[in-house]
């Protein structure tokens, strides 16, 4: 991005019309001499380095296109004569099954295509989670290795020995296993408030249907938010200036919590709840979260920390202690030193490498088919896949996919890293 | 996925790249090889399974071990390829292995969108339901809002969905892909219902710690004809493995066993004769010696000696023959004519 100076492009101009001109002027000795065979034209196309960088680059470029239209065509002909159905029309079929999990409505009569979007949402779902919590988790074990705390420190290290050097497999699987032994049936379930429980059927929860109304409430919520966000920058500028100080924190969550609340009642309640429900099996009513959900995420999260913890050390370290001396010999508070000096500069080591764990969790989210979380990889490249036999699409669909979510990742973070880039004045 | 993705990965690849395979004549491919590559499960009891000592056994087993039989007179002349659900229809369509014997239902898009043949029905099933004792459980119709544990891939999959719409049920599927990962959530309780092919049902019924405490409800929700496949594209190993099913029942019908096989050359019944090879050519018509029967009950036995063997009631599924019977007992099993 920094390189799409204005000079850069003239640059290329430059370079561009150079190399046309050359071309030409070849040509023109060329045809000068007729039928010069060993004459300075001719050696001047293939012994000119750059010629010969054009013609290789072209040839490498041709024999790319020429090998994927191969491989397109072949494919195409062999799943031909083998009688195997090929296209991509069964996106638009019955799908015929159900999924115990979903984030948009699905149902048997569904098709295979929206059957698609139910486990990819299953996997942005888990993904996004797991990012979240790994991080959290991750930047705290990561500062505790550092803590002047002995046994802080140590039950840091154990822990990121223990669960970086353990495949995700078995983790994933002891989870599962350690989640469904845990947890009792679910008539013996354990109860929370409000009719909640915990069983191996997972953790149900009340739902909360909204009612008319209730879009006002959401409004005055979001409207909070931003309220909060003005405020914290008011407050910022406010102690730049003056060295006066706010309490940001108790006045935002006083706003965001405070005026949906007070909307909330003035608008009359707009909202039921259905409580869950025991009856034969199982709960009816309510929302689940599964226990192939929880041990995934539990996993997926508690494997991944280890790493961010090991890149938040490094990144720490990174920054030599002067900087921390500096800010104690200017009267900075150890904390704020931390917060304001320290971390900041820290950053600039610890985006790139987080960067590739957010891209690991994604993918690795796709182990879940083994304790049975119906991801992608579970859904579309499993049962789709199986129910139509066409494998070539379904595997390049789902390749294609976990490519885009990946760049779509990379893309984020490369804009994050340059925000957190140090401003040098 | 890397675990997962990769079988698939590498059919699709099979699959793009080249697939010499397909219309290739398999019979030469396995003459060449010395043995048949025969697709079976990860481990039914009764159907493929490897025993104690690791040497593969059950109803479909014996059925690659026939064909072996009937190609090379021998019946040990197979190697197994072990197969999840999800795996099998790839591996042979990829050429990975040459026919897939592997409890799998015969039905019209495997017939027609998936570039296979099924060649017979070697077990007539039909899906069920299995659930603990303790539940008090007595017919499927009382499962609304049960977990119900599945493997992905199978037509089990589709039927489940199909009965509980039916009858108006709501089910939560708890789908996975190995069958020891759908029996270890089932034992563990994280599903109130199993549900596969009956005779699977009982199969399983006998891996967990204490099988009397399953019991296998009465409904069948499904036809499941089980039976060997092919890829299409070459007739004459169609015809192999058709025919080698085929003689199996006729031999049956015919009562000619393993122990009886070489006194029944002896016989003057034109039926029996032109089964074993002493009137005709019918062997080498299908590219086998004219023995080929002989081979096959030598090396194995008859149908009812396989059924019996692996999962009958002198075995431990205890299984009785039903429709599995003979058409001459009022079952199904009927083979054509060989003349
Ligand atoms: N007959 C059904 C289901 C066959 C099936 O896969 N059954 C399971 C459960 S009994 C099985 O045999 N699994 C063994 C394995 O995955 O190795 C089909 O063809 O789709």
């Amino acid at each position: 991005m920094r390189h799409c100076r204005p000079g850069t492009v003239r640059d290329t101009e430059l370079l561009l019309s150079t190399s046309l001109r050359k071309v030409s002027m070849a040509i023109q000795n060329d045809a000068g001499k007729a039928g010069g065979r060993s004459g300075p034209g001719l050696s001047a196309f293939i012994y000119d380095p750059f010629y010969r960088g054009l013609i290789f680059q072209a040839l490498i470029a041709l024999a790319v296109i020429w090998t994927g239209y191969e491989i397109v065509v072949n494919t195409i002909a062999n799943l031909q004569r083998a009688n195997i159905a090929s296209g991509f029309g069964f996106l638009g079929q019955r799908a015929g099954f159900d999924v115990s999990q979903s984030l948009i409505p699905f149902t048997n009569d569904s098709t295979y295509g929206r059957a698609f979007f139910v486990g990819l949402t299953n996997t942005l779902l888990v993904a996004a989670l797991a990012i979240f919590f790994s991080t959290l988790l991750g930047f705290i074990v990561g500062i505790a290795r550092l803590s002047p705390n002995w046994l802080l420190r140590k039950v840091a290290m154990v822990y990121v020995e223990i669960f970086r050097n353990i495949p995700l497999l078995l983790q994933l699987l002891f989870w599962y296993k350690a989640v469904l032994a845990l947890l009792p049936q679910p008539r013996q379930g354990i109860e929370l408030p409000f009719n909640s429980s915990l069983s191996n059927r997972g953790l149900i929860v009340p739902r909360f249907i909204p009612e008319n109304g209730f879009a006002i409430v959401f409004a005055v919520f979001v409207a909070a938010i931003v309220g909060a966000v003005l405020l914290a920058r008011w407050a910022k500028q406010r102690q730049m200036a003056t060295g006066q100080q706010f309490p940001t924190i108790i006045a935002s969550l006083g706003i965001i919590i405070g005026l949906p609340v007070l909307a909330f009642l003035v608008m009359g309640t707009p909202m039921t709840v259905e409580y869950p429900e025991l009856r034969g099996f199982n709960f009816v009513g309510g929302v689940a979260m599964k226990p192939e959900f929880m041990a995934l995420l539990l996993g997926l999260s508690i494997y991944t920390a280890s790493f961010i913890a090991e890149i938040v050390r490094a990144g720490i370290q990174a920054v030599s202690y002067g900087q921390t001396e500096a800010a104690a010999a200017l009267g900075i508070r150890p904390g704020i030193a931390t917060r304001l000096v320290v971390i900041p500069q820290a950053m600039r080591v610890v985006i790139p490498p987080l960067t590739s764990q957010f891209l690991n969790v994604t993918k690795n989210s796709s182990l879940g088919v083994a304790i049975g979380y119906p991801d992608l990889v579970a859904v579309f490249s499993g049962t789709v896949l199986n129910q139509t036999g066409q494998a070539v699409e379904v595997i390049m669909i789902t390749m294609l996919v976990y490519l885009t979510i990946s760049l779509t990742t990379s893309l984020f973070m490369n804009w994050f890293n340059s925000r957190m880039r140090l401003v040098e004045r | 996925m890397k675990t997962y993705l990769t079988p698939a990965l590498a059919g699709a690849a099979i699959l793009a790249a080249g697939m010499s395979v397909a219309g290739a004549a398999t019979l030469d491919d396995v003459k060449a090889k010395g043995f048949l590559q025969c697709g079976v499960s990860t481990g039914l009891a009764g159907f493929s399974n490897p025993d104690d000592a690791g040497e593969w056994t059950g109803l479909d087993v014996d059925y690659c071990r026939a064909i072996a039989a009937a190609i090379f007179n021998d019946p040990k002349a197979v190697k197994f390829s072990a197969l999840s659900a999800k795996e099998r229809f790839t591996a042979l369509q990829s050429g990975e292995i040459d026919v897939l014997v592997r409890n799998s239902t015969w039905t019209m898009s495997r017939d027609t969108q998936l570039g296979l043949a099924f060649a017979g029905v070697n077990y007539y099933d039909g899906q069920g339901f299995m659930v603990k004792k303790g539940l008090g459980v007595a017919s499927a119709k009382e499962l609304d809002g049960a977990s119900v544990c599945v493997q992905t891939g199978t037509t089990t999959e589709l039927n489940l969905s199909d009965y509980f719409k039916a009858n108006g049920l709501t089910y939560n599927p708890v789908v996975f892909e190995k069958l020891e990962e759908v029996n270890a959530a089932y034992d563990a309780g994280r599903c109130d219902v199993y549900t596969t092919d009956a005779s699977g049902l009982y199969a399983i019924r006998l891996t967990f710690s204490n099988p009397d405490e399953h019991v296998v409800l009465p409904e069948i929700i499904s036809k499941e004809p089980l039976g060997p496949v092919v890829r299409q594209g070459d007739g004459q190993w169609f015809n192999i493995v058709k025919w080698t099913h085929n003689a199996l029942l006729n031999a049956e019908e015919a009562g000619i066993t393993q122990a009886n096989v070489e006194e029944m050359k002896s016989s003057e019944n034109p039926d029996v004769k032109r089964l074993l090879g002493l009137d005709g050519g019918f062997g080498e018509s299908i590219g086998l010696s004219n023995d080929w029967v002989v081979n096959i009950v030598k090396g194995v036995g008859n149908y009812g000696e396989l059924f019996e063997r692996n999962v009958g009631t002198t075995s431990p599924l205890g299984i009785a023959r039903g429709q599995n019977a003979l058409w001459t007992d009022g079952g199904l099993q009927y083979a054509p004519p060989v003349r």
